[in-house]
């Protein structure tokens, strides 16, 4: 056997460690062993492409990969222990445009030095097809760099976080795939191109980084979770197309594993929300109703009643079942911490405390999750939606901490509702609906909800941790 | 969510679509064919694998997929490895050092994605506790 088919059988070794690093998650006591198996199967990818190229390792290459890894891992490891959990939105999305960012470089690094990745034939040209192989690494991987800096930005609050709608945008993302795929086919067919020489594919990586904020920008709010699902999921498409390039079995193993993770959640996260993944992507939802959401806001004058810390506390104390719907507000105002204490004195008290996690709750997928484990709630105490749903009836309050249309009623009994048959956690079916809000608003959806309204609910106007705290004190 | 005949249908004859071209005349099969092979069976283990995560582990799972996809610091190393040993036209010679250069910045990102993915994986993943009855028994008594 020659070292390069050693190397690749390593390399196949490496994508099985990363399946199983994947598997681990299935439950959180296997995870942190596959982590681990993950990181050995990145080790031995790296090490095997070292052993490789082993020959060019003169001075200077070894200071530029060694320069490369110990900057980026240095960067990478301290952002990795400094970063808030509320902040992990923002850092996957930055972590996807840097994914997308090594694959644009790496691709364009084959074609300029074919030689290296083996892609040259006896006349020193490059096949029509290595070129589309790179040109489609280039592409998914700057429309990844370019929407996923768009999402960070978002979500990180630097930028808008609503849609910002471009004028004629379908029209304009149609015209730019259209070129883009022009001048895939004339690199593929440029004799020049072929050669290595020519700027068509600098111009396909231009114009595809300006087809991922056109992509992003008009998609904002609660969609966001299904972008960075998607982005993470162009990441890996891009790392497959730079597979096919370098015939690496780790790469497409990789690539399309990651693909599909982030296709399944972006589907899961759709289905939570009843809508049809072409029509999030199309984006501009939330903006052309929320103007008349606002109005119908606006003439709503019926009386709702709104309790003090106190009474909640009064309440609280004396039921035996509570069953507790965080959302994104928790998120924005940090109230994890205190969540989870005023679960402990209601424990304390004796009586039964329960989460209840809707799918599209917060920014990401599992965001809630993440915040109640930081705030060390167990996580056997915390439900999906539909384990949870039925045990409502049974509970005596149902406490709603910056949530809102994931709880909307109209989902379920209103037809003319904009989320009507978006599947909700059906917190009515509870003695008493108390609702952590800072206003009585409409929601992200621009929908209005009539729980606010029921005689069984009690609205807590206030910043989410402040309630929460004086909750606390008074029990 | 139960796989359809179809899907393993599918699957069964891509598996076998190769091996039959192969045995099926003296030609060698196209590389590209096994690459697009594995390239759509690991789309499906994939889909497998993922379905079996639990939603709470959801914003782990993504940034874990973070990190491994760092592994294109595989193409990364082998471009800052070009070698301009025995080039002699300059043209050449500078494209060369464009794609080492390329390389490097490639490892930089591909990098800072394996680290920081892997290690705030392991972080998150630190924090997930199962309810502790023994301790709480301890207390009561």
């Amino acid at each position: 056997m020659s070292a390069i088919d050693i190397s690749a059988l390593l390399y196949l070794v490496s994508a099985v460690l990363f399946i199983f690093s994947i598997r681990g998650l299935s439950s959180p006591e296997t995870a942190r062993n596959g982590n681990m198996l993950g990181i050995i199967g990145m080790v031995l990818a790296a090490g095997t492409t070292v052993f490789l190229v082993r020959e060019h390792l003169d001075p200077t290459t070894f200071g530029l990969i060694a320069g490369g890894i110990i900057i980026g891992g240095g960067v990478g490891s301290v952002l990795a222990q400094k970063a808030p959990m509320t902040a992990m939105p923002q850092m996957v999305g930055m972590f996807n445009a840097l994914g997308g960012m090594a694959s644009l470089l790496a691709g364009l690094a084959a074609f300029y030095a074919p030689a290296a990745f083996g892609l040259i034939d006896a006349e020193g040209l490059m096949s029509p097809r290595s070129l589309v192989e790179m040109s489609l690494s280039v592409l998914i991987g700057a429309v990844t760099f370019s929407g996923s800096v768009i999402a960070a930005l978002k979500l990180n609050g630097s930028i808008p976080g609503g849609p910002i709608i471009l004028p004629a945008r379908h029209l304009l993302n149609l015209l730019i795939l259209l070129v883009l795929i022009g001048l895939i086919v004339m690199l593929a067919i440029s004799p020049d191109a072929q050669a290595g020489n020519g700027y068509l594919l600098v111009g396909i990586a231009a114009l595809a980084l300006v087809a991922g904020i056109t992509l992003v920008i008009p998609i904002g709010g609660a969609d966001m979770p299904v972008v960075i699902s998607m982005l993470n999921s162009y990441s890996g498409w891009a790392a497959a197309a730079l597979g096919f390039t370098l015939s690496n079995f780790a790469l497409i193993v990789v690539g399309a594993i990651v693909g599909a993770s982030g296709a399944i959640l972006s589907y899961i996260m759709c289905k939570a929300m009843n809508r049809f993944f072409v029509s999030v992507i199309a984006g501009g939802f939330g903006a052309d109703d929320a103007a008349t959401g606002g109005a119908g806001g606006g003439v709503d004058d019926r009386p709702v009643k709104i309790g003090s810390a106190e009474d909640a506390a009064f309440i609280l104390k004396n039921s035996s079942k509570v069953i507790i719907v965080p959302g994104y507000g928790m998120a924005v105002a940090q109230a994890q911490h205190a969540l989870k204490e005023m679960g402990d004195k209601l424990k304390e008290e004796g009586v039964e405390v329960a989460y209840a996690i809707h799918p599209v709750a917060g920014r990401m997928p599992g965001h809630m999750n993440v915040l109640l484990a930081e705030a060390q709630v167990p996580y056997d105490e915390i439900f999906e939606m539909d384990d949870i749903n039925s045990q409502f009836k049974q509970a005596d309050v149902a406490f709603v901490i910056g949530a809102n249309d994931v709880t909307n009623p109209g989902a379920k009994d209103d037809p003319q509702s904009p989320i009507y048959g978006m599947p909700v956690l059906e917190v009515w079916n509870a003695g008493t609906t108390m609702f952590i809000k800072r206003s009585l608003a409409s929601g992200y959806a621009g929908v209005q909800n009539e729980l606010f309204y029921r005689d069984n609910t009690m609205m807590l106007l206030s910043d989410a941790k402040k309630m929460v705290e004086n909750i606390v004190k008074a029990l | 969510m139960s796989i359809s005949r179809t899907g393993w249908a599918v699957l069964a004859a891509l598996c076998l679509t190769p091996a039959a071209f192969a045995a099926s005349g003296n030609e060698q099969v196209d590389p590209m064919i096994f690459r697009i092979a594995i390239f759509i069976l690991a789309a499906f283990i994939g889909y497998y694998v993922v379905w079996a995560v639990t939603p709470a582990l959801h914003t782990p799972l993504m940034s874990v997929t973070n990190a491994i996809s760092g592994v294109v610091i595989v193409g990364a190393i082998i471009a800052a490895t070009a070698s301009v040993l025995g080039e002699s036209n300059p043209e050449i010679v500078n494209k060369i050092w464009a794609a080492k250069w390329l390389g490097a910045a490639s490892i930089a990102f591909a990098s800072v994605n394996i680290f920081g993915g892997f290690l705030v994986t392991n972080r998150m993943l630190a924090m997930y506790k199962k309810k502790e009855r023994p301790a709480k028994k301890a207390d009561a008594a």
